[in-house]
């Protein structure tokens, strides 16, 4: 399944301001929570921060809904993975410790799990996502890889990434160096 | 829109309005059928991003992207968070007044009664001068507009001031003198057509974030980015080029790469004998000021400076763009003018990609400063020296030129008179000295000491807890009206929904005032297009003229730039293009530029240099941001940005509190160690309020030229401190009863 449009990842790009934060909270469909992470790299040396959104796992199929118990997260054939629907989430937490990008957040409060779902409420009405609607430098975009590689000299495009000896497949991508490589280990065996 | 229901429960441990009780603290849904979407701009930054405001059931619930702006749905924290002022708690609702000591609620009518009752016993005592109007550049034009002709014909004094006089007061001047009009010269989107681009004392991505996309695009391009910051931002991170200059010495550098320029062949002297005057002057000046010599007093390497010039030098497109890093100094006037010199010398005005940019920290910073607030002016920029200035203006207000009370002086001028008892009553509007005025202590003596203070402002400010009489007034979605951006882009700003409670709006409040002070038929408005349109008459023909921009034509999305003159004209994003200067002989000025010192230089006692500024997640003095939990959360208290070097001479960690003490005051902030930044220097950002206010250190001392404070370089003391960090104190409430 791949996505017509979705979000690019680009961190070198991100000024680290907080807006897909903030905006992530207005999206309808998880009005208050922002399911965004930001974080600067190493912010004693340098002002470089990273933005991590659900990468959207397409193949294999969002490790976090193939760990839960209770299928409470279902992927369209839009390929987008959606958040834990309420009424079954048990607050397993499963989903949290399964994602390899540590994006689905738990709420103590609720003892319910959330996660990304690329804002569907806009998304599947052609709006964009809140995230990559709002943030000044393009460090999150979304469109096509198209797009992006001809905006953006000595950048390119990928959607596979290693985690040891596993390869991931996203519905979402990364923009990285020209000279990075085509499966970029995220965590190396 | 197909009807979509969306239910979620109120989110727990959100700090932020919804918990405070000001919406449904129950299941709470949001159904976008029954919505309004009201277009708009941001009541932030110079920047003033489209935006729609989501209206439902008369309140603003939310934002929503607007694509047809110039930002193209762009939204920094600030803006995303903007709406949450609107029905926030916080909000006056009520007038308060002095009372024993306290502030307690009363109508209207009492309220104003005291105001007009201690206007007429001042004036009486003391002359028409002894009062004095202060106005914020965060309210509509019209309104700025309203307050300056109040000041002038509603009180009859000569002294209306306002904030912008710590913000854009040393661009406006330098402008003024090399090229007879106060704007910028380029958008900055012309950024993105350059070839190099200097930027320098202007943390574009923390301070106007939807500006950084120019910069990318400019990088994408394949031009150079040169940045001149003595923090490594994240605009110098991406720069080829990051001179991290020592703060206060930007003349000498910009002194050092004319010097360079003039020394290599590299100025366009045809342009320079077509369109200058002074460049001899301004070459002589700078003859012995050669890199090595600024190397040694901006604490940059030689080589970056030459490279820099010649980078700058011999780009085809060059554009020079600052901000208050160069202009919040003794220098500032004086550094912008070292900025426009090289732009003369080089000849990069007028074209595409090829200029000079000021870009305006306020939202309304440009449109505030152009139409009678401030006191050295009259409505379209016009100028007291002019005598058909008065006459036009007097016509159009429909009073004798007598009537019209001579230049005023600069707020820093009437902190003195203040001081002295000459003035005695202040109507402050829209803004917060306590927090933003250099040397707190003496601004909190100051105020204190008026016997007549008036605020009026949509939330209890540090400063208002001061006043006599507190008026409250109508937030920016509350009514309508017009705004010029830093490119000098009027856009429209449009009524979301009514204000709260008995707010009531600053031009409702002028009106009233001047009724009262049997001057109502002067100011016999019945809205904010009433106003505008005597606006448009009185500015036709001055420098910033509106005369040909109306409501209707603000309808369009992209607005339209000043200079205007009739209702066919398309406006005029970029100055020059026909290379003709606002002077009578169409030439630019040179301004021979001498470097001079900062106000207060590191000795034994106090070695370091202390540098204020900005934090991406809050505007100004922190009045409205501090109260928006979104914003607090993301930066909850101030911090002292030490350098590890500095830090492990001191021994002082991350995190460990550390006492930071100057000649006018002392604070105790939670230390951030970062390689970021020049050894030499600490940085504080200055948006919240006593007893953790940068402004509890910084120094009285001003800009000749401006009179703009010099926030960006004074002398500090740094220790690690054995008591903690200074908690934040709560943004003030109105609780009847509860203040000194």
């Amino acid at each position: 399944m791949t996505m017509e449009r979705s979000i690019f990842v680009d961190p070198s790009r991100c000024i680290g301001c907080g807006a897909c934060v903030a905006a992530c909270r207005e999206c309808d469909s998880h009005r208050g929570k922002s399911m965004m992470n930001l974080d600067f790299v190493d912010r004693g040396t340098s002002t470089a921060a990273l933005p991590t959104v659900c990468m959207h796992c397409a193949d294999p199929v969002a490790p976090c809904a193939q760990v839960c118990p209770v299928d409470a997260i279902l992927q369209t054939d839009d390929g987008v993975v959606h958040s834990p629907d309420v009424s079954r989430c048990i607050g397993c937490t499963n989903c949290v410790h399964a994602c390899p990008w540590g994006v689905p957040k738990f709420d103590v409060v609720e003892q319910l799990a959330y996660k990304c779902n690329l804002c569907y409420d806009r998304t599947s009405v052609g709006l964009g996502p809140m995230c990559a609607t709002v943030c000044p430098s393009d460090a999150l975009y979304y469109g096509t890889a198209a797009e992006v590689e001809a905006q953006r000299p000595n950048r390119k495009v990928i959607d596979v990434f290693g985690f040891g000896e596993q390869a991931v497949q996203t519905g979402n991508w990364m923009v990285v160096p020209a000279d990075a490589p085509d499966l970029l280990p995220v965590i190396t065996a | 829109m197909s009807r979509r229901r969306f239910t979620m429960p109120t989110p727990p441990g959100v700090d932020d309005f919804h918990a405070h009780g000001a919406a449904s603290t129950g299941d709470w849904e949001t159904d976008r059928a029954d919505e309004r979407w009201v277009p708009t701009h941001c009541s932030f930054c110079g920047v003033q991003c489209g935006m729609y405001l989501r209206v439902a059931g008369g309140e603003v619930i939310g934002v929503e992207p607007r694509m047809d702006t110039p930002n193209r749905g762009k939204l920094c924290p600030k803006g995303v968070a903007a709406y949450q002022q609107i029905e926030h708690p916080d909000r006056l609702t009520h007038p308060l007044v002095r009372d024993g000591g306290h502030l307690r609620r009363a109508t209207w009518d009492e309220a104003l009664d005291r105001v007009v009752a201690g206007i007429r016993r001042i004036q009486h005592e003391s002359g028409r001068d002894a009062l004095a109007t202060y106005g914020g550049a965060s309210m509509t034009t019209e309104k700025t507009y309203l307050l300056g002709k109040f000041a002038r014909l509603g009180l009859g004094t000569r002294h209306t001031d306002y904030n912008g006089r710590m913000c854009m007061v040393s661009a406006g001047a330098a402008n003024m003198s090399a090229f007879g009009i106060d704007r910028t010269a380029n958008p900055i989107s012309d950024v993105a057509e350059t070839d190099v681009a200097l930027v320098i004392g202007a943390n574009v991505p923390e301070t106007f974030p939807i500006f950084i996309r120019h910069f990318w695009t400019l990088i994408d391009r394949g031009g150079t980015l040169i940045c001149v910051d003595p923090r490594e931002t994240t605009l110098a991170r991406i720069a080829q080029l990051h001179l991290s200059v020592r703060p206060g010495t930007d003349a000498a550098l910009l002194n050092a790469m004319l010097h360079v320029i003039v020394e290599e062949g590299l100025v366009d002297q045809a342009f320079v004998d077509a369109h200058t005057v002074g460049f001899d002057e301004a070459a002589a000046a700078v003859a012995d000021s050669t890199p090595g010599r600024a190397s040694q007093i901006c604490g940059v390497p030689t080589d970056d400076i030459v490279t820099a010039a010649r980078l700058y030098g011999r780009a085809d497109k060059a554009m020079v763009n600052h901000a208050r890093g160069l202009e919040h100094q003794i220098m500032g006037t004086r550094n912008a003018q070292a900025a426009i010199n090289l732009c003369l010398a080089t000849g990069n005005l007028g074209r595409p990609g090829a200029g000079y940019g000021t870009i305006t920290g306020q939202g309304n910073g440009q449109g505030g400063r152009e139409h009678g607030q401030k006191c050295d002016q009259l409505p379209g920029q016009r100028k007291f020296d002019d005598p058909g200035a008065i006459e036009h203006v007097a016509a159009v207000w429909g009073v004798d030129p007598d009537e019209i009370p001579e230049r005023g002086v600069p707020i820093f001028a009437q902190l003195d008179l203040m001081e002295a008892g000459a003035i005695r009553g202040v109507l402050n509007f829209c803004s917060n000295p306590i927090v933003s005025w250099p040397d707190q202590a003496r601004t909190h003596k100051i105020l204190e000491g008026l016997d007549l203070y008036v605020v009026s402002d949509l939330f209890l400010s540090e400063s208002a807890l001061l006043a006599d009489v507190v008026l409250p007034s109508a937030a920016w979605a509350e009514s309508e009206g017009v705004i010029a951006n830093s490119d000098a882009r009027v856009f429209k700003i449009n009524k979301a929904v009514d204000p709260p409670g008995e707010a009531r709006t600053d031009i409702e409040i002028l009106c009233e005032l001047a009724r009262r002070l049997d001057r109502g038929h002067l100011f016999d408005y019945d809205g904010p297009r009433a106003v505008f349109d005597e606006l448009r008459r009185a500015s036709r023909g001055g420098r910033a003229d509106y005369y040909g921009i109306t409501y209707e034509r603000l309808d369009a999305p992209d607005g339209i730039a000043w200079p205007c003159p009739d209702e066919d004209h398309p406006g005029t994003p970029r100055l020059f293009e026909d290379l003709r200067f606002g002077f009578p002989d169409g030439r630019a000025r040179f301004n021979a530029v001498a470097y001079e010192p900062p106000a207060e230089e590191p000795d034994d006692d106090y070695p370091y240099r202390l540098t204020t500024g900005r934090d991406v997640a809050h505007y100004l003095s922190g009045n409205q941001t501090r109260r928006l939990g979104y914003l607090t959360d993301q930066s909850p208290a101030p911090w002292a940005e030490v350098h590890p070097d500095t830090a492990s001479a001191l021994d002082i960690a991350d995190g460990d509190a550390v006492r930071l003490t100057t000649r006018r005051g002392t604070t105790v902030l939670t230390a951030r160690v970062v390689g970021t930044i020049r050894p030499d220097t600490v940085f504080v950002p200055y948006h919240w309020a006593p007893p953790i206010a940068a402004n509890q250190l910084t120094i009285s001392r001003f800009d000749p030229t401006s009179g703009i404070p010099n926030y960006k370089a004074c002398a500090v003391k740094v220790e690690r401190s054995a008591e903690p960090a200074i908690p934040v104190p709560p943004p003030p409430v109105p609780t009847e009863g509860s203040h000194a």
